[in-house]
Parts: C-alpha cells; structure tokens; sequence
C-alpha cells in the first residue's frame, strides 16, 4: 500500500519533513510539485516526523505538495539492456531510450565477507607506461587520481576506459559539466567501446543530492555483473563532488561537522562505497578508478586526506602528467613479477635515475656547472619525460620495458645505471 | 540447590520496547519498567534480529546503536532486551579464528551465507559440539576463586586452562571435577559452591562483558622484559616490553600496516591478536591467506594456530567497529589469565575513535576538537590501560602488550587522536614521509621517536649512538644551507657516521630472508661492532676521502648483514671491515 501525504511541515535546504507514521529507513517516496516528480530518500525519523532528502531539490517545492511513499528503498534495474545506455542520478534514462523497470536490485547492499575475498592476482593492461610499468593496475584495486581542477584527469579516465582489458565500464559523474559528459561520450563511441558501457551522468546543471546517488547505483549494477563473472571497470568522476554533496546534507541536518565542515562519517562513507572493490571467488570482479580533485592542491584536504586511508594506493597527475613520486599501486608487486624478469629492475631503477635527474635539473637552474655526469642525466630526465611520462604514448607493457632500456642505452654506459649483470647481458641493446 | 548459570538469564521475561526514533545507525527505543546502561537488546525486522546496545537513557527512553545497517526499520518496531552487557564468549576453539567486532566467525557466515556478510546473523563464536580432551588439575576440596584453574585441555600447541568463571567473587570450594576425557563445551566439568553452599556448575566456556577488564590477578607490575620484535629500529632504540603499550602514528602510505604485519609474524610472544579495525579488507586478506602457510619459526606449526584475526573493515558497521577493539582486548585478556604472552595489534585506532565520533555526534553531545567527543582521551587511555604484565594467583605472570596503529588526518601528529595517545603509551614509534619516500625501511623517525621501557642493549651505549644520529643530523641540515665546502672534516665525519648508522642498522631489507629477521643475539653482536666504529677517531685529510672509505665501509656492512651469522663467511666479512677500519684509525 502506498501512503500519500499533502503537508510539507518544513523545507530546510534540499530537506524536507512530513509527519507520516509508519515509514520506514531509507524508503524512497516521489515529490509531485508542479515542476515534476523527483525522488526523496527518507535520512531520519524522529516518531511520526520524518525527514526525507530531495533528489531534485526543494526549489518550487510547495507545503501541500504531494509526497507519495513507495514502500522500499532506492532500487536500480539490472539486465543486459543497461549497455551502452545513459542514465541519470536518480537511474532514469538521460538518452531518448525506454525506461528500465525489471529485474530490480537494492543498492548500497551488504559488504563483501573479508574472508571470502581472496589477494588480487590479474594485472589490468592500459597500455600507459607511467601505469603499467611503473605502477601496475591491478584487477579489484581501489585506486584515485589526485588531480586539481584544469588537469586531464577526464581524459585520462576515458583512455583507460577504452584501452583497459576489462569486460564492461560504468562511468559514475558527479557534478560533471555538461562539455565533460558529452566528451566521455563521443570518446566512448569513437572507440567503440559504449556498447560495454553504462553510463550514470550526474552534471553540474543537476541538482546537488542527485550526484549523491550516483557511487551507489555504479556499485550496485557492477557487483551484479561481477557475480556473473564479468570484469567490471567503475570510473567515478568527481568524487570531491560526492563529499561535497554530502556535506551539504550533513550540515542542513544540522550535524556536528568534523573537519572543514564535512561529516564526521566522511571515512566510512567513502570507505563504504570503495570497498565494493572486489575480486569474487569463482566469479568476476569490480575494479575502482576515481578522479578526487584537491582543492588547492592540497593532499592534507579531508576528501584526498581520507580517500588515501582507504585505497590502495593513488595516481597524482599533475601538469598533464602521471607524477613517479607519490604515485603508488600497493598492489603492483602482486602482478609485476610475473609479467617479464627485467620489469621490476626497470620500475625502481629508472624511477632512482629520474630523481638523480631533478637534482641536476634543480642544480642547472641555480647555475652550477654541468659535470658529465650532470649532462647524462639531462638528456636521459629528457627522453624519459617524453617517451614514458607523455600520456600521449601508448605503447604495451612489453614495448614500455623495451623502450626504456633504449633510453638508458641511449645516455649511459651500462656500469653507470646499477643494473645487475645479467638482466644488462639480456637486455641491454647491441649497436 | 543446583541452579545453573545460564537458566538464571532465561528466568525473567524478555522486555521489549519500541522504536520512536531513526537517525542514521542510532535508534531511540521506548520501554516500560527498566533497562540497564549498556545492555544489548534486538530490533526483530522480519526474521532477523539486530544487535544493537544502550548507549544513553533519558526518561522512559533508551538511546541504542545498531550494530548493523538500520535501512528498513520503522517507528514501532519490536526491540527485545537481554538483561546482558555486550560480551564475548571464552573458551577453548578461540585460537585461529576469524571474527568480526562481535565475535561473529567470517567463515562460517561465508558457508553459511555466501559472498556477502548477511544482515541479523548470529553464529556461534566457538564451536560448542566439538570435542576437548580435559585433564583435571583441581581436586574435590580445593579452595578456588574466579580464575583458578579446574583442569587444562590441549589447544594448538598451548594448555587452555578451563579456569572458574571471572565473575564469581569470593570463596568457592571444589565439589567435584569431570575425570580426564573427551567433553564438549556445555557438559560440566566442575561443579563448585560458594560459602554459603550454594553449588554452581562450570563448563568449559562462559561469557565476559567487553568492557569491562578482567582482573583476576594480584597484581599488575612494571613491564620489564622486552618483547623482541626482530626489528632492530624497534629493539635497540625504540624497544617495547611485554606488557607495554605502543603506538605507530604514520601518514598513508607510510608502511603502518606492513610494519604490524611484520610484527605479527615475528614478535617474541605466544599469542596474536590482530584488530583490523575499519582499515582495508583487503590487508586482513593477506594475513587471512598466507598465515595459514607460513610456519612459525619457534614452534614449527602454523602461525595461523597461535593467531586471532578480530576483523571490522572499513565498509562494515561503524559501531561494531567501535566494539572490535574491546572484543580483542577482552580475548587477549583471557589467554593472559592462562600465563602466556599476548600481543594485541589494533589497526587502526583512529577508525575506532571516529566512530566514536560519529556516535557522539548523532547523540548531539558538545563536541570537543574536530568534533570528537569530550571522553576521547579517557576512552583512548582505558583501552591502553587494559594492558599489563601481571603476576596471577599461582605465582606465574602473563603480560598483554597493545599496540595501535595511528592515522592522523594530513599526516599531522597534532590531531587530538594521536595526541590523546601518546599521553598513555610507553613507546611512540612515529613514522615519517621523508622516510617513506626516500624508500626508507621501516620508516620509523628515529630523531622523532621515544620509549620508556629498556630493551636488549644497554640503555648507554644506545644513547651514545643516538647522539651521534642528532648530531649526524644537524650537520646535515646546516650542510643544507652552507653547503658541503663550509662544513668541517670533523663535522663531516659525524654526519657520514649518522647516515652508516642509518643504513647499515636502522634500516632493514624486508626482502632479504636473513636481513628481515634479526635476532636478539644479532642485534646485539653487531650493535656492539658499530657502536665501536662511532666512537673510533677516523684520520681524515680530505672530504672525499672520509667518504670514499665510509661508502665502502657501509657497502661492507650491508654485505655481512645479509651473511648468516655464525658461519665462516660472517667471520671473513666481519675480518674484512676491521681490516678496513684498523686502516683509516687514528693512532
């Protein structure tokens, strides 16, 4: 039975509050107003008061405006239909496609039992050396990219998204602008890949609580396609934009804020939601990438400062760049050692050679003056930055190692790199 | 009369309240005659049943926290009171488990239940049909108290005592004792009465309430024997005692989990403890996946069987999460009563005061800093203070170290978690960024760090070679500024012998099977050796000199710490570095 209610008691913010008995947590209800229907999640009851927070928010919102409970909580549609379909934050269609109704599933479900969980193995090829060889992707990782406003870091989420051997992509945007969406979009289609895609577009244009869904219903479909045995690549982007949207309920509820204004649950939250990231027994799996913006630059923030806590590991891009310092996998070493027996001597000594560089390169600015040595290390800190660092290359993982000891050879005597002998003796190129 | 312990619960009537109230995961419940601060009650949805506790009461209203996701609970809905404070069950089949915050077994609610942690589910912690060979070691008319032992059954590779439960105060006398067999966990295997005649009967399992400490010692004592970790950062400079507390606060990606990872394998105690409390699931994989593989070095069996893995990740309910740490405590408790070192590592207890936070928070208590409630640090030094070293009826001693990982937002240590922390622990093992980052391992600050207790070296000599790391280091920073022309041949030197200090000793290669592994006896050898090379007078002439011959001295030294010791080739190399020192002494 659903129950029908016409007095609003208060709008507070994008949260509004009926006097309905018999509600329970987390319901979902619809707001008719004159504008149209949007969905409300109930956050809070207090006796017959109950709480609920506007998807579409209050504006044009009237007292005696209808809202209708619908018995259950936020559910999304799952099937095969989703690929290659756009959907908004609320899960209706964005495009001019037909709305899907079956098969529907909760989100935000319960956590995965840890000791069902088993240590990822499977290395996620991009073909991006700063990723591949430096710092491996790793089937199940939970990993952001640490980026400031203007930087690719979009870009960079739809060149994984094509290049990435995964099954399926969902792509979550949260406050997305409008020239962004429809990037991802035309990006997708060009390379062919929006047809094992599903697309969950929340824009800057949206009301701001939409986008709090947004985390959850990815999620959700790609636990589902995961439990049967597909490898699902998630890309959230902006995930400063989900804590945001949080903060902005957290403090119309008038909760205590923690730090900079944003919850004292901020952790748990985005914790709750990357630890969907899940290698199944048996089954497939659901991979995280998240683009976390820092706002000034500045990793201490709440939003990057937890987000690191939680994953495993981050990519820091800067100046259209995946950094070598700071940047980590923690779960490369699962994967790096069975790919080919020279790729972990690469990884540690051309990342050593590099930072030789910046000192030198830091020394030349100052204007010392350049030994041999210093030289070497110009042209290498040169050829490095173009021939691995460029986003723009776009080279296997093989080709990547192959290419570096190229370089190497190209600046240095193979005694000078610290290599050991017999990795030099099979690698090292003949002229 | 016979009554048994736990008829008497089951006597009363359950009490059931309602729910007025949903506000996130706390609930407020209205009810009739009485509740009891911190008692554990059930909201019944469906078929499931949550747990949650009394947090707060005001007036005809109790204020709970659910243990689980409260999606889907109304106004109205049926809560049952037990009459019971959150409590653990003990008893043998502890060791090698894995458990969430409550004591719930992961594995078998994944047979059970598959992928996902289930909502409402409620599984035995121990195995209560299985069989324990008990030997009886009372005898009909001893005198007994709360925990004297009755008799002892074989667990893994230590003597589970079967001891009389800790909550009976007083004087009991022994009326009889099960003979030596096979019993499960609810067959009696005692029975005994108090003073007034009144016979009680023990079976091999009871149950503790979390938060309260379990005291059935005589007394706690100064911890003064060291825990022996293998590292040597941690045992010659910053060492730890059994018994003691310590803290790691550490930005991310600053080695935190590693360093107690590595800790848990190779600690010098019988028991461990691991509390992954709202961190990652994936590191409790690791440890849940290799464990059982890895052989302990002392015993020779799994170290999974002198292993518990208390496991509440980030991603499920906060306020099981806040009961995880006391749950661990608790079980460390209990096998300490037994004689036998335990070594708790809580990781991390910032997630476990954030949801502290957050309970506070929907309480609507005044905040304290960054919003954590005013009891922060009392909360935080109870905890630590549940740890000891203790000398038990029998005259033998069990110790329970603690050591809790600390996440300070932005990598700052003035955050009131850490702050609060370090007031109360005995050893502060602080990790640093620079360190990190310049690969550093561990990346324990050694200018930064501190402890109070004594460890394998003579407390002198590790001051002496601490002063010569100062000192290394302020060269350091003035060579910084003025630059290596400006600086002394003399202060040179003692920056050079700082940074040999630092990465032949402090530093470790984790990948190295002897390196990673250093043993009391090591670590005492070898300190002896470098302790001498910093104090020996070096005749220099040059800069590069100093540096080409220390260059070469740490190359020596990082050779032999990859040498077993004891062998011919440790001698040659360590023949080798004298030769090399004898070299370049001042006569």
């Amino acid at each position: 039975m659903k129950k029908v209610y016409n007095k609003i008691l208060s709008i507070v913010g994008n949260v509004i509050s009926v006097n309905a008995p018999g509600v329970s947590n987390e319901e979902l209800a619809e707001v008719k107003t004159r504008r149209g229907t949007s969905l409300a999640k109930v956050i809070k009851i207090d006796k017959d008061l109950v709480s609920l927070q506007v998807f579409a928010g209050s504006r044009g919102i009237s007292t005696d405006d209808e809202v209708r409970f619908l018995g259950s909580p936020m559910k999304v549609s799952f099937s095969d239909n989703m690929l290659g379909r756009i959907f908004n934050g609320s899960g209706n269609p964005r495009d001019n496609g037909p709305a899907l109704n079956e098969n529907l599933i909760e989100i935000a479900g319960p956590s995965v039992n840890p000791s069902k969980r088993i240590i990822p193995n499977r290395m996620i090829r991009t073909n991006i050396p700063m990723i591949d060889v430096f710092n491996s992707l790793v089937v199940s990782q939970k990993l952001p990219i640490f980026s400031v406003s203007g930087e690719p870091y979009n870009e960079l989420l739809a060149r994984i998204a094509m290049q990435a051997e995964v099954d399926m992509i969902i792509l979550g945007g949260i406050g997305l602008k409008f020239d962004e969406y429809m990037y991802f979009r035309d990006e997708l289609e060009k390379g062919g890949a929006l047809s094992r895609s599903i697309f969950f577009m929340h824009t800057a244009s949206d009301p701001v609580v939409e986008g709090l869904m947004v985390p959850d219903l990815c999620l959700a479909v790609a636990e589902q396609f995961a439990l049967k045995g597909k490898d699902v690549l998630v890309l959230l982007t902006d995930m400063t934009n989900f804590a945001d949207a949080m903060k902005e309920i957290a403090i119309t509820m008038e909760q205590v804020p923690s730090n900079r204004g944003y919850p004292g649950d901020l952790y748990s939250q985005l914790a709750s939601r990357y630890e969907k990231a899940v290698d199944f027994e048996g089954a497939g799996s659901v991979t995280i990438l998240a683009a976390t913006t820092m706002p000034g630059d500045d990793v201490t923030h709440p939003v990057p400062d937890n987000t690191g806590y939680i994953t495993e590991g981050q990519f820091y891009l800067r100046n259209g760049r995946i950094e070598p310092f700071g940047s980590l996998s923690r779960l490369k070493q699962q994967v790096n050692k069975d790919t080919r027996d020279d790729h972990r001597a690469i990884m540690d000594g051309m990342i050593q050679l590099y930072a030789q560089y910046l000192e030198t390169e830091e020394k030349r600015s100052m204007g010392f003056r350049m030994s041999d040595w210093d030289t070497k290390l110009l042209k290498y800190g040169g050829l490095f930055e173009k021939q691995m660092m460029d986003l723009s290359v776009n080279v296997s993982l093989e080709d990547a190692l192959d290419s570096g000891w190229n370089i190497l050879s190209e600046c240095f005597n193979p005694d000078e790199t610290g290599f050991r002998s017999n990795l030099i003796e099979k690698y090292w190129p003949k002229s | 009369m016979m009554s048994s312990r736990e008829n008497g619960v089951q006597m009363a009537d359950k009490k059931i309240g309602h729910i007025t109230a949903i506000n996130g995961n706390m609930i407020e419940v209205a009810f009739e005659d009485s509740v009891i601060q911190n008692e554990v009650g059930y909201v019944l949805i469906n078929d499931e049943r949550l747990k949650s506790e009394v947090i707060k009461i005001t007036n005809n209203t109790a204020f709970m926290q659910v243990y689980e996701i409260t999606k889907g609970l109304k106004v109205g809905d049926k809560v049952e009171f037990t009459g019971e404070l959150l409590s653990v069950k003990l008893g043998p089949g502890i060791l090698s488990q894995v458990y969430d915050g409550l004591q719930n077994p992961l594995p078998a609610l994944a047979e059970a239940h598959g992928f996902f942690l289930p909502r409402g589910v409620v599984l035995d912690p121990i195995d209560t049909k299985k069989k324990w060979h008990f030997t009886p070691t009372a005898k009909v008319g001893d005198t007994v108290y709360k925990g004297s032992p009755l008799g002892a059954v074989p667990e893994g590779i230590f003597q589970h005592k079967i001891m009389v439960p800790f909550d009976l105060e007083g004087e009991y006398t022994v009326v009889s004792v099960a003979k030596e067999g096979d019993y499960d966990l609810v067959e009696t295997i005692g029975v005994i009465k108090d003073t007034k005649g009144e016979e009680i009967k023990v079976t091999m399992t009871f149950d503790w309430p979390v938060k309260i400490p379990i005291t059935a010692y005589n007394e706690k004592k100064i911890p003064t024997e060291p825990m022996v970790t293998k590292i040597r950062i941690v045992d010659t400079f910053f060492p730890i005692c059994k018994g003691g507390t310590y803290c790691i606060p550490g930005p991310f990606g600053a080695g935190k989990t590693v360093l107690q990872q590595l800790t848990s394998r190779y600690a010098d105690v019988d028991i461990v403890i691991i509390a992954a409390c709202g961190e990652r699931a994936g590191e409790v994989v690791e440890t849940l996946r290799e464990f059982p593989e890895l052989i302990d070095p002392k015993t020779g069996r799994s170290l999974m069987e002198r292993t518990i893995i208390i496991c509440n990740t980030s991603s499920m309910p906060v306020a099981a999460r806040e009961a995880s740490v006391y749950t661990a405590t608790t079980l460390g408790e209990y096998y300490r009563q037994m004689g036998l070192d335990v070594l708790i590592l809580a990781d991390s207890t910032s997630r476990w005061a954030q949801a502290m936070r957050e309970l506070s928070g929907r309480l609507e208590e005044i905040p304290g800093e960054e919003a954590f409630p005013a009891y922060l640090e009392s909360r935080i030094a109870e905890f630590y203070e549940r740890a000891g070293y203790v000398e038990l009826p029998d005259g033998s001693h069990g110790s329970l170290t603690i050591g809790g990982t600390v996440s300070p937002a932005g990598g700052n240590f003035e955050e009131p978690v850490t702050q609060a922390t370090l007031k109360v622990v005995g050893a502060f093992h602080g990790l640093s960024r620079a360190r990190s980052d310049a690969r550093k391992y561990p990346a324990i600050d050694p200018i930064e760090s501190w402890t109070k207790y004594k460890g394998i070296i003579p407390i002198e000599q590790v001051r002496e070679a601490h002063k010569v790391l100062r000192r290394g280091n302020e060269v350091h920073q003035m060579m910084m500024v003025v630059g290596e022309e400006g600086t002394s041949v003399n202060d040179f030197v003692f920056y050079l012998k700082g940074e040999y200090l630092d990465s032949v000793y402090l530093q470790q290669d984790g990948f190295d099977p002897e390196d990673a592994v250093s043993n009391p006896e090591r670590q005492q050898y070898m300190f002896k050796k470098i302790h001498t090379i910093l104090y020996t007078e070096f005749a220099f002439d040059t800069k590069p000199e100093a540096r080409h011959f220390f260059n070469e001295l740490r190359q020596m030294t990082l050779d032999w710490n990859y040498i077993k010791m004891g062998t011919d080739e440790f001698a040659a190399q360590e023949k080798k570095i004298n030769t090399h020192i004898q070299s370049k002494t001042k006569a």
